[in-house]
Parts: structure tokens; sequence; C-alpha cells
């Protein structure tokens, strides 16, 4: 910067954040390398990259809580070291992260005033916050009953908390960090309303996402990095959701699911009027019934915590239940010895779960010791009645790493030291290459990079078109929407309806993801 | 944190615990006026500068192989089973009911005849435990803990009012018939020029070896070891896969409280030949630092096992020749603990320091 050119000036021609040549290394990890970005004031600014792409580490350094090995950070074009958090926000910086930091017992309005009080006395700070509340409220559709306790909020109520601790702590730079994830389509549409009046008065804003759509719908500009690079910043009105998963890969990448319509044979699963008690004595499914034929998907839609959890625990044997489960006509032991994970497998069911790292595998077990997981019984992994094969395991291993493409291809590392996408491969050989007749899959996708994304949809079609059943429990509406030969859309642990990905759109299921029915439509079979 | 190399992580980091231990040791020593090269002359004569001092080292190394192995087998299915002490004892009972009331004609004949007696009466006592934990969640750590004492009053009351031989004063079970005398390790063809005359060390020795290597083989080649690992690791993946919590803490816990009951072959039927009270002299909880030392593995048990059986003859030692108490050997045992299991992280952490690559800071 040269000379003092006046307050006015620079506030308007300098950048509201510019990063010069940062890098971060961990350990032989290189997080970020010789990074360099500039957010103009007053724009919406989309940093966009595959898991490990080094996102959330540029973020963790603007918000003071890694110190770059290098590079230089300058707000409003003033040179800044920001050492810690406190410092950030005194910068002007705040942050809304995807696990909100909020104290759940604790009102809105106490949540706000947190770490930002202005005396011993509490009064006085939390009529000021009340104040200040109104007022933001009123100019940014930033509307909570400040009076409310944060366990009793939806999640999108509490997204908007956290951006208004950010306001309320002078923010002009606030940077959230996949906000998406935990909303419907209709709360993501108020998200993106409310940022937009935020760039109206001046804000500026970051968003860290892996979701071309959300991009493409509400950014200025887009920044993509790959392998801890910035490889491109474009005008979003530039450019293609083609063009930038091509820069975020480095390869070409196929959006869409290639897929036949599906052929469905007989009833391979059929539920009826399952019910699911948790032990709070909550009642999580409520009375669920669905079929799936041979050779088809059936997609089930939701929110995240509406009982799909529940759903896949049930039918995988790991939660009891009450109901009727048939599979290929012969009832399923919903309770007692004979309904645990064993016996599933045994008749023909696998299961990819949702939480991949804590029920899917065992971190700290190597990749060949997962490959036997569930399945250690297998006369084949066996040496005689009492010593386990693991050198057979470890073959195996060796075989499903190559056919499905696991990188790096060594069976002995840990399952933790691979990537999510290859820990998810992983799982998927384990369970697709069983040739079950019906398939649980819980989030395929979820911290899996765009690449393995595509691998893992063509995995999950092609035995479709085998002749299995498919049960898909996705909270990405486009997954659901493009995977599915049918869906249906769980809402408080019950069946809200079900659709045809063809005859409906993203507006509808996010109507019935949110429980609103059109009355007459669409009870579940 | 950095990663360490993993020789650094299996050798360097005990080594230097080891060391640290040594080196406060030595202040405690200098503190009360005392020599700490003299100390640790002492110590290493009594315990490995002579057949006698190894014959005595490897008889206490024995028992710490068993109940290290007792709480190696518990933790990898994520319990922490404080309880060996009690086991130890109750084993104890069983292989004095075996030795007193079964005629044996051998002893090659009774050893088996204890081991079972021994390993079924400590598993018994970890039954209740294990139970309470596997069905109500009652901590294992808390009932494990209050077992000890119960076993130590029930043997107390068996003693004084059961097994007491009519008008012997201590609280003692009669000698075993000489058929039940384990040989010591001098008395085995091959070993007798080795091994001193009056030595505790017996063949109960091999049978230590042997656990080793069967516990080495249950938890890494067996399906069982496999699900008691996957268990310990996480119960909720355990249930995905299909194995049953309440059959993995049963099984581990029986495991693990028989091999802390099959220490009594070593201390009842091969050293005191007779039941006393507090046979077990501590031999339960140091298995818990053996097996933190040794890292949960076998080999590690019973390198660690030699080590604690070191410093426990050459702790006795310091007693006899020097004017240092005899209390300072537990000193020097806690400090061992201490560092090598408690503050093992704070030696990692340094040595990660040092073998980090070198970083520029610049702001």
């Amino acid at each position: 910067m040269t000379g003092d050119t006046g307050k006015e000036r620079q506030a308007t021609a300098a950048p509201a954040i510019e990063l010069r040549g940062i890098s971060k290394a961990f350990g032989p990890v290189q997080a970020n390398k010789d990074i360099s970005i500039r957010v103009a004031k007053g724009t919406i600014h989309g940093i966009i990259g595959e898991n490990g792409a080094g996102k959330s580490t540029l973020m963790s350094i603007l918000y003071g809580f890694y110190k770059a090995d290098s590079g230089q950070i300058l707000i409003n074009g003033t040179p800044t070291a920001i050492p810690d958090s406190q410092a950030a926000i005194r910068a002007g910086i705040g942050m809304v992260f995807q696990h909100f930091k909020l104290v759940q017992n604790f009102s809105v309005l106490e949540n706000v005033i947190l770490g930002a009080e202005d005396g011993a006395l509490l009064r006085p700070s939390l009529a000021k916050a009340r104040k200040v509340l109104g007022e933001l409220a009123a100019e940014y559709e930033l509307d909570v009953d400040p009076d409310e306790v944060i366990e009793e909020l939806s999640v999108g109520h509490q997204q908007r908390v956290e951006i208004l601790k950010a306001l309320y702590r002078h923010a002009d730079i606030l940077i959230l960090d996949e906000p998406t994830g935990v909303l419907t389509p209709a709360e993501a549409d108020h998200l993106f309303r409310i940022l937009r009046n935020l760039k109206e008065q001046g804000k500026t804003i970051i968003l860290i996402t892996h979701k071309l759509r959300e991009i493409m719908e509400i950014t200025d500009t887009v920044s993509v990095m790959r392998r801890g690079e910035m490889t491109a910043t474009v005008k979003t009105a530039e450019t293609s959701p083609e063009e930038l998963a091509e820069l975020m890969v480095g390869r070409k990448v196929l959006l869409d699911v290639a897929k036949t319509p599906a052929q469905p044979g007989r009833v391979v699963l059929e539920v009826e009027n399952l019910r699911v008690v948790d032990e709070d004595k909550v009642e999580r499914l409520k009375g669920i019934s669905l079929k799936i034929c041979a050779g088809e998907i059936l997609g089930i839609a939701g929110v995240a915590g509406n009982g799909q959890s529940e759903l896949l625990a049930v039918l995988g044997g790991i939660a009891r239940g009450t109901g009727i489960i048939r599979l290929n006509g012969d009832q399923i032991d919903l309770t007692g010895q004979h309904s645990d994970g064993q016996s599933r497998r045994a008749r023909g069911i696998a299961h990819v779960p949702e939480d991949r790292q804590h029920l899917g595998m065992i971190m700290d077990f190597s990749a060949w010791e997962n490959t036997a997981f569930g399945y250690h019984h297998d006369p084949a992994y066996q040496k005689n009645r009492w010593l386990m094969d693991n050198d057979a395991i470890l073959e195996n291993t060796k075989g499903k790493m190559e056919r499905f493409d696991v990188r790096p291809p060594i069976p002995t590392l840990s399952a933790k030291s691979f990537s999510g996408g290859n820990q998810q491969k992983i799982i998927l050989a384990r369970e697709i290459e069983r040739n079950p007749d019906l398939l649980l899959v819980g989030q395929p996708t979820r911290g899996v990079d765009i690449g393995a994304i595509e691998f893992i949809h063509k995995r999950i079609v092609e035995l479709r078109d085998a002749g299995k059943a498919v049960l898909l429990v996705s909270v990405e509406l486009d997954e659901i929407m493009s995977l599915s030969d049918r869906i249906a859309v769980m809402f408080d642990g019950k069946i809200m309806g079900e659709r045809l990905p063809e005859g409906t759109n993203e507006r509808e299921l996010g109507l019935l993801m949110a429980g609103i029915t059109d009355g007459k439509t669409g009870e579940a079979a | 944190m950095t990663r360490l190399p993993r020789w650094a992580d299996l050798v360097l980091v005990p080594l230097i615990s080891l060391l640290l231990a040594g080196i406060i040791s030595a202040l405690v020593i200098l503190a009360i006026g005392q020599s700490p090269m003299e100390a640790l002359r002492t110590m290493v004569t009594g315990a490995l500068g002579s057949a006698y001092g190894w014959g005595y080292t490897l008889y206490y190394a024995t028992s710490f192989m068993f109940t290290g192995l007792a709480v190696t087998v518990a933790f990898h299915a994520s319990l922490f089973n404080i309880g060996g002490e009690g086991q130890a004892q109750l084993g104890g009972l069983g292989v004095a009911l075996v030795c007193l009331f079964i005629p044996w004609p051998h002893w090659t004949l009774a050893l088996p005849g204890a081991m079972i007696a021994g390993a079924l009466f400590g598993a018994a006592w970890a039954a209740i435990p294990a139970y309470l934990q596997a069905k109500r969640g009652s901590h294992v750590v808390i009932t494990t803990i209050m077992f000890n004492y119960i076993a130590a009053a029930l043997i107390v009351y068996m003693l004084v009012n059961v097994l007491r031989p009519a008008g012997q004063m201590d609280p003692a079970t009669a000698r075993f018939p000489a058929a039940t005398n384990l040989p010591t390790l001098h008395e085995i063809p091959g070993l007798s020029i080795l091994f001193d005359k009056q030595i505790p060390a017996n063949v109960t020795l091999f049978v230590a070896l042997l656990a080793c290597w069967l516990v080495w083989l249950l938890l890494w080649r067996t399906r069982l070891g496999y699900e008691i690992r996957a268990f310990g690791r996480s119960e909720p993946a355990a249930l995905y896969a299909g194995i049953s919590p309440f059959r993995v803490t049963m099984i581990a816990m029986l495991i693990s409280g028989g091999l802390a009951g099959l220490m009594s072959i070593n201390n009842v039927m091969g050293e005191s030949e007779r039941l006393l009270q507090n046979s077990t002299e501590g031999a339960g909880f140091i298995g818990i630092a053996v097996a933190l030392m040794g890292r949960n593995h076998p080999i590690g048990v019973f390198l660690a096992a030699i080590l604690f059986g070191f410093l426990f003859q050459g702790g006795a030692e310091l007693g006899l020749w020097t004017s240092i108490p005899i209390e300072l050997r537990t000193v020097v045992q806690g400090l061992v603990i201490l560092f090598t299991g408690a503050l093992d992280h704070m030696v990692r952490m340094l040595l990660g320091l040092f073998f980090a690559p070198r970083r520029t800071q610049v702001a």
C-alpha cells in the first residue's frame, strides 16, 4: 500500500481480505501451498474443493486457529497478524462453524453475549444484546426468539444464532463452513436470503462448501482448491458446474449418474408398521411401511435425525424394533438372539452404515482386518477350527482394493490413514462383493471426494442392475434424485410420501422433508 | 503432534521413561542421605549378579507375567480389570484345595489339576464384576476393586476358620503333600548348573511363557481375539458387525480372571507350598503396571515382568544390605509406573519435538 489515501478510499479499493503466499504444513503433509486470494468487499466468495483440499486449514489460519508457516494476511489493505481468534474478531472476522459452538442449555441471548460481556454484571449486557438482536433481526431476516433455549431451536435457527453471534461482535467478514449440510432445502433458501441481505449491507461473506449447486446459486466469485493449492479463481457467472468439478478433481467428472430405467422384479424387502423406541423411551420410528423390489433403488430422503438412522439400524440388526420385516418372503426376527448383524448378513443383507468411522470400521485396525469385519466367521477366512487365516484375508483384501481402486492399495495400512473416500471404498468392497440380496447404504458419499463419488454411485447402480434391492439413505437431495428409482421422504419417524424422481422436484421433496403435505397425496404403500 | 518412528515408539519411549524414573529415584535416595550409585550396585548385583538373585527375579517375574497378561486381555476389550489381586488370591484358594484334598501321585499330574482349579477360581471371581458390567453397566473398575477387598476377607475367613489345621497358630493351611511340590529351576535337568539350590523360581516360569504365547495367539490369530479387540476399540462398530457385547465382556473378563488365578501355581504351589494370608504380595496390582509398560502386548508384558521382577528382588536386597529402607522399593516402583504408564505421553511429546522436521516460523 502506498501512502495514506484516506479511510474512505481505502475501504472501497482494498479487498476485504487478501492472503499472500500462505503456506502451512502438518508434518510431511502440505495442507496449504503458497495460497494467494483476494476477496472483494461486499461480495460472496465461494471456496470449493474436495475433502482434504485445504479449505478448512486456510480458514482456520484466517481465524487464528493455526499459524501459517509463511505468508501474509491483509485485512482491508492492512497487514494483520492473527495469532488467535480474539485477534480475528477484533479484525472484524466472524466464523460460523459446521458444528455449532453453542451452549445447549443457555438461551439465545446468553449465547450471544458469552465471551463478549461488557462487565461483571450480566443484566446490562443482556439488555443491550436484546436491543441489538432486535435491530439485526429486522435488518437481515434473522429472527430468533432471544429467550428461547438453544436445545429447543431447530438446526436452522441455531445457525442463525451463530450468525448473530458474529454480527454482535461487529463482524464485517463472515466465514461459513459447509453451512447447508444440516439444513432442509427451505432452510437453506432462507439462509441464502440472509446472506444476500448481509451482502447488500456491505458485509463480505466467504462460503466454504463442496456443493457445486450452492456455489452457482449464491456466490459472486469462486476459488477452487485442490491438494492444498488454489487452482483457480473465477467469476461465478463465467463458469459452469462441469468446469468447477474438473478444476476440483483435476479431470473430467461425470456429474450425473448414468443409469438405465429400473427393471423391478419380485419383492425383496417388505416392511410393515415398523416401530423403534430408543433408550429414552422416545419413539423414533412411528410405523414405517415400505417395499423394495429386486433391481430397484429406494431412496430415503429427509433431514438428518428423522428416523433414517434407526431404520437402517433395525434392518441391519443393530437396534431392536417391533413390526414385521420380510426378506424374500421370510419374516425376520426383530428381537431375541437372532436379531444381530451376524444373522442379517447370513440372510443376505449387507449394510454400508452412515457413520463409517464409528460403525463401519475399526479405525485402528488395518485395512485387511476391516475387510473381515462382520464376516470374520466366514469359513474362507479360517485356517482351522481355532485360528483365522490372516494370509487369506490379506490376499482377499488385495483383490478388493484393486477392484475398488482403493488408494494406496496397501492392506496393512490402518483404516484411519485412508481418506474418507477410500475408507468408503473399503467398506463398499466388503459389503457389495458379498453379493447381498439387499444392500442397505447410508450416506454413501458423505465426506467423500467428487472423484470417488462417481465410482461409488456406479457400483451401487451396478448392484441394482444385477437384480439386487438397494435401500439408500442420504441427506443429499441431489444424490437421492439422481440415484433412486423411487423416493420415500421421512419426517419425524414417519414416511411422508413416495415420489418418482422424474415426477417430482426439490421444492416438493423439500416440503415433505419439512413435514408439510398437501393433505391427500402420497401416503406410503 | 508428530508421529514417532516405530522403533522410537517401542524402544526409545520406554527406555527414556525408565531413565527418568531412575534419575528421580536417585534424587530421592540422595535426599535421604544415601548414595544412589551404591543403591544401584546393590540392586543389580542382588537381582542379576548371581544365580541366586536371578532365581528370585525370575520367580517374581513369573507371577507378574500372569497378572500382566490378565490386565492385557481385559484391556483389549476396553475393560480395566483392577481385580487381579483378588482373582489371584482366589486362585490360590483353588490351588490349595486341589493340592490338599486330592491325593496326587506326582507333580506332573498335580500341576494341571492345580492350574485348572486356580484358573477356575480366578475366573469365577471375575465373573461377578463381568456380569454386572455386561448386564447392568456397573463399572468394572469399581466392582473389581471392591472384589479385591472381599477376596482378602474371604481368604482370611477360610484360613482362620476352615482350612487352618487344629493347633496351628498362624492363619495358613497345612503344608501341601510332597507329591504336589513343583521342581525349582535348579531341579530341572540341564538347568541345575545354572541355578542355585535355594531359589523359588520353578517350572511355572514355563507355564507363564506358554501363557504369553497363547495370549498372543488368542488376541491376534483367533476369531475370539478379533472380536475382543474390535469390541474394545468401538462398541457401536462391534454391534454393527454382530459381535455380542455381553458375550465378549464376559469371556474377556473370565480369561483375564483365569490368568490372574493361574499365578497362584507359582507362589502358592511352587514357593510357599501352602496358602498364606496375602500370598499375592501385591502382584495383582503390579500386573497393571506391567501391562501398561508392556503396551498390552505379550512380548512387552514379558519384558516388563522381568524388569519388575528385578525391581522387586533388587529392592529387597536394598533393605537387606544397605541402610536404605525397603520401602524405597515401593518408591522406585511407583516412579517407574508413573513414568512408563502415566507420563508416557509426556516423553512421547518431547521426543516428537525431536523427530519433527524443522519448521521455519514466518509471521
